[in-house]
């Protein structure tokens, strides 16, 4: 298959930025988005040119370290995956893809694809955690938790922090990111104790790293290549109020 | 050089509690006055990290990612061991550390291997402490599944992404001592060498990949956490950017390298499919649960699965292994693949696979519970081949996993360098020439958690401190060598790009150093290696500039370390004239095909020590003695 990558370049986080056109022919159908890419970089230094930097790794959709808006969408078209694992087999032979980044205030570009989501781990930093210290601790089976709750748990914890949700967003907000977190701890009975001050916390936090608000919109279900549910919102929201007036 | 393997007198069983109590301890308020460097913050990294800044110690922290939550232990996805014995079904501490010493086929520490399954009940306890969501039955207890290589259910899971939960869980607690400020995490910084200041480890020098300036770090102490080398392999189960430099770099300065040619070959990934690829996925393990493998009994029979009719296939595991089936260890699967498909009788259009059926399961359990216990699995295996595997039987081939191999440490987990401790898969330590299943992320953790936070202390509280800044001569020196070796690849200017010499590497390594080894290969390996890293060295181009985000400048600095360690790898594959484990000499193996040890000759953990890059690595044997698990041939009939 050819393609056209019409690639956001952007040499610094000072520089202002352009789109630039590149083709890239013969792709296997089965080859991902970031391995044709791989391709297209190691042509460009055959050039001497300098290739496309862009964050990735595990390149199994888990580590949460890629993440282009490709075609206007956060993850690409398709539901419940991360780019690493969009295949070349669903786009249109001879079309242009267009590639960006992730933009939100919160997160600057370092260079070309790649932006700083640092302010994802310093929401995390601000009570993202059980205060479970090494030792000490009850028998795994001491407190039992209904499977169902255990399983909703799981759902939230699924949370890669790619940052799709605040990509996808017309807010930029982190609220899916910040919910999955809040809802995953406030629902385990170890969660409990500091739901408060957590949940008080990462959003203060979150305000004030320039993430916008929550408005319904869904997008950040939408797009989350692990699907999480905007029903955490719902949670994180709950939560704050209950934060508020206990 | 003797190697002091450390290992405390008196009954296995008792041997760490004896040795924890005999340990110095640095009194409460002292132990603020010293700073530990760990590097790297995957499962070891960062719950050592953690538990040593809960402790009091200073804490700095280092990762080539943008974030602790992004280390490749987040990929793991079956389980994690620990005798519990919950399911009631025999297990007991001594069961695993019998289980892990056979699976490794007698090449492990039975001291170390002890503690690991003594230890690892408390992760469990400790990762449910910290709101890991493990799967749990409808009572509200943990559940369990089975792994590869042992006959009791005694692995704890998270869906298909327990590496994602327990990483997390460590993540969580790292983020807890970075908010105290007892954590010091820097960013994006890839560790290129190690300060040896009178012998003692005394810091790193890391490039900051985001301004690419080269940066100094003093402490009293340093930890590598950086994971295994299996990407020297280029096409493996391992994350892009996970890599041996921090390792390669330490050995260079004096640790030595413990059995670098044990490597595995995991049995269930995902098939190459073409030249573009970048990397191999992982099907877990824990559908050997539910599935079973088969090839068709006759060679080159190229109807589709479902047109092959009962009769007509061999689920060789079930056939070869009654006892253990489908569930063997590793090693044993990974080489019956590739033995059917060189006999022919693989399947898809390369004919290097094998089929992976779950078709019985399905009407067992029902579509829902398999979409339960393994959907996630199933939807990538579908994303990634384009083929249904609840309708087609899965297709998968060995690839490259893990490296049992990595640097020597004594009971300790100190390398030969003072100061200097490994953990987690980068050392050579607990799984001998191969690792069981769900026993990475045990191990990971139990050295991060509960093992290094202690035998730190007795180094710290014995040794003496001289000043130490990043202005001293030592660090300025080595500060020189980075930038000297930065200003290099970037003067070459060759024609060829790093991964065109890295794809060159893995294609002799796989042929000659994977599954099958033998001595005519092994010794081209080892012809062949030095005139590609020759050639590299005079023709590779890396494009962009030292101070900025450089991505090519940052592989090809990995490359140019894969290029030296693998030639030790060969080098220690040829040296051990036996087969065992995932090391597999066709010129050692019984009649029936299985891996024949030579336990008179080859008993003991192959320490290699530096010589300058080009020369031959100095050998140094650390015997290995079996008082309490008897070498046998190992048998899952």
């Amino acid at each position: 298959m050819d393609f056209t990558l019409k690639i956001w370049r952007q040499q610094n986080a000072s520089d202002s930025g352009k789109f630039v056109g590149y083709p890239v022919k013969n792709i296997s159908p089965d080859a991902s988005i970031l391995e044709t890419m791989d391709i297209l970089n190691n042509e460009l230094v055959r050039k001497g040119e300098d290739p496309v930097a862009f964050d990735h790794d595990c390149r199994e959709g888990i580590c949460g370290s890629c993440g282009l808006v490709i075609n206007g969408r956060a993850h690409g078209p398709g539901r419940g995956a991360a780019t690493c694992e969009v295949r070349m087999r669903i786009f249109k032979d001879g079309s242009t893809i267009t590639i960006e980044p992730w933009r939100a205030k919160a997160f600057p570009i370092i260079k070309d694809l790649v932006v700083d989501r640092t302010a994802l781990d310093r929401i995390m930093q601000a009570g993202g955690y059980i205060s479970a210290k090494t030792g000490g601790v009850p028998d795994g089976n001491a407190i039992p938790i209904p499977r169902h709750i255990a399983e909703e748990a799981m759902d939230a914890a699924a949370c890669i922090g790619c940052g799709a949700c605040v990509a996808a967003c017309p807010n930029s907000s982190a609220m899916l990111f910040v919910s999955a977190k809040v809802s995953q701890l406030a629902l385990l009975p170890q969660g409990k104790p500091e739901r408060r001050e957590r949940v008080m916390r990462m959003t203060a936090q979150m305000d004030k790293e320039g993430f916008g608000n929550c408005s319904n919109t869904y997008a950040c279900e939408a797009e989350c290549p692990k699907k999480i549910s905007v029903l955490h919102i719902a949670r994180l929201n709950r939560e704050y109020l209950r934060a508020t007036v206990a | 050089m003797t190697l002091e393997s450390k290992i405390p007198s008196g009954p296995i069983e008792k041997k760490w509690d004896t040795h924890q109590f005999n340990m110095k301890l640095v009194n409460p308020a002292n132990k603020r006055k010293y700073t530990i460097i760990v590097v790297g913050t995957g499962l070891a990294g960062a719950s050592a990290a953690a538990s040593l800044a809960e402790l009091g110690y200073n804490v700095l922290a280092f990762s080539y990612h943008e974030s602790a939550r992004r280390a490749h232990s987040i990929a793991a996805q079956g389980g994690i061991n620990a005798p519990k014995n919950y399911p009631n079904d025999g297990d007991s501490i001594w069961r695993l550390f019998y289980d892990t010493v056979k699976g490794g086929d007698y090449r492990a520490r039975e001291a170390n291997v002890y503690r690991l399954a003594q230890v690892s009940n408390s992760i469990i306890d400790q990762c449910v402490a910290q709101g890991v969501p493990f799967a749990r039955d409808y009572a509200g207890y943990l559940d369990n599944r089975s792994f590869g290589g042992a006959q009791v259910s005694r692995t704890f899971y998270a869906r298909g992404q327990t590496g994602q939960q327990l990483l997390l869980g460590a993540y969580s607690a790292l983020c807890r001592q970075m908010d105290t400020g007892k954590v010091k995490f820097f960013d994006r910084r890839e560790m290129l060498d190690l300060v040896v200041v009178d012998g003692q480890a005394r810091g790193i020098v890391c490039r900051n990949l985001k301004t690419g300036a080269i940066e100094s770090y003093a402490g009293n102490a340093v930890v590598l956490a950086t994971g295994g080398y299996g990407n020297v392999f280029y096409l493996s189960t391992n994350a892009k950017a996970s890599n041996g430099t921090a390792v390669w770099r330490a050995y260079k300065r004096g640790a030595l390298f413990g059995n670098p040619c044990f490597t595995q070959i995991h049995p269930t990934c995902i098939p190459v499919s073409g030249d573009y690829q970048s990397k191999l996925t992982l099907m877990s393990e824990s559908l050997r649960n539910d599935g079973r493998i088969w090839v068709p009994k006759n060679k080159g029979d190229k109807r589709p699965p479902n047109e092959i009719p009962e009769s007509e296939r061999d689920y060789y595991l079930e056939r070869l292994y009654p006892s253990f089936g489908n569930l063997v260890p590793r090693d044993v699967a990974s080489r019956r693949a590739k033995e059917m498909c060189d006999q022919g009788r693989g399947v898809g259009s390369s004919g290097q696979a094998v089929y992976l059926d779950f078709a019985d399961a399905l009407k067992r359990l029902g579509r829902a519970e398999i979409v339960e216990k393994y959907g996630n699995l199933f939807d990538m295996y579908h994303e990634i081949t384009a083929e249904d595997p609840y309708v087609v039987p899965m297709r998968i081939y060995p690839a490259v996993h893990y490296t049992m191999g990595g640097l020597w440490v004594d009971y300790n987990l100190m390398s030969t360098i003072p100061g200097l401790y490994i953990i987690g898969e980068a050392n050579f330590s607990d799984h001998g020439a191969n690792r069981l299943g769900a026993s990475a992320l045990m191990q990971g953790l139990a050295d991060g958690y509960f093992i290094l936070p202690y035998t730190i202390g007795d180094y710290l509280a014995s040794a003496k401190f001289p000043a130490v800044g990043t202005d001293a001569p030592a660090f300025k020196e080595v500060e020189r060598g980075i930038e000297e070796m930065t200003k290099k690849l970037l003067s070459i200017k060759g024609k060829k790009v790093v991964d065109d010499f890295h794809k060159e590497l893995a294609k002799i390594m796989w042929d000659y150093v994977g599954m099958g080894r033998n001595k005519a290969g092994l010794q081209k390996a080892l012809e062949t290696i030095p005139k590609i890293r020759e050639e590299f060295w005079r023709n590779v181009s890396v494009t962009g500039a030292g101070n900025e985000l450089n991505n090519e400048l940052e592989k090809a600095g990995r490359v140019a370390d894969y290029l030296e360690l693998a030639e030790l790898m060969a080098l220690d594959a040829l040296h051990r004239e036996e087969s065992c484990g995932g090391h597999f000499r066709e010129e050692c193996q019984t009649e029936e095909g299985e891996a024949l040890r030579n336990d008179n000759q080859f008993c003991y953990v192959a320490a290699w020590e530096f010589a300058g890059v080009g020369k031959a690595s100095v050998l140094r044997k650390e015997p290995l003695a079996f008082e309490y698990v008897k070498p046998s041939q190992r048998s899952y009939k």
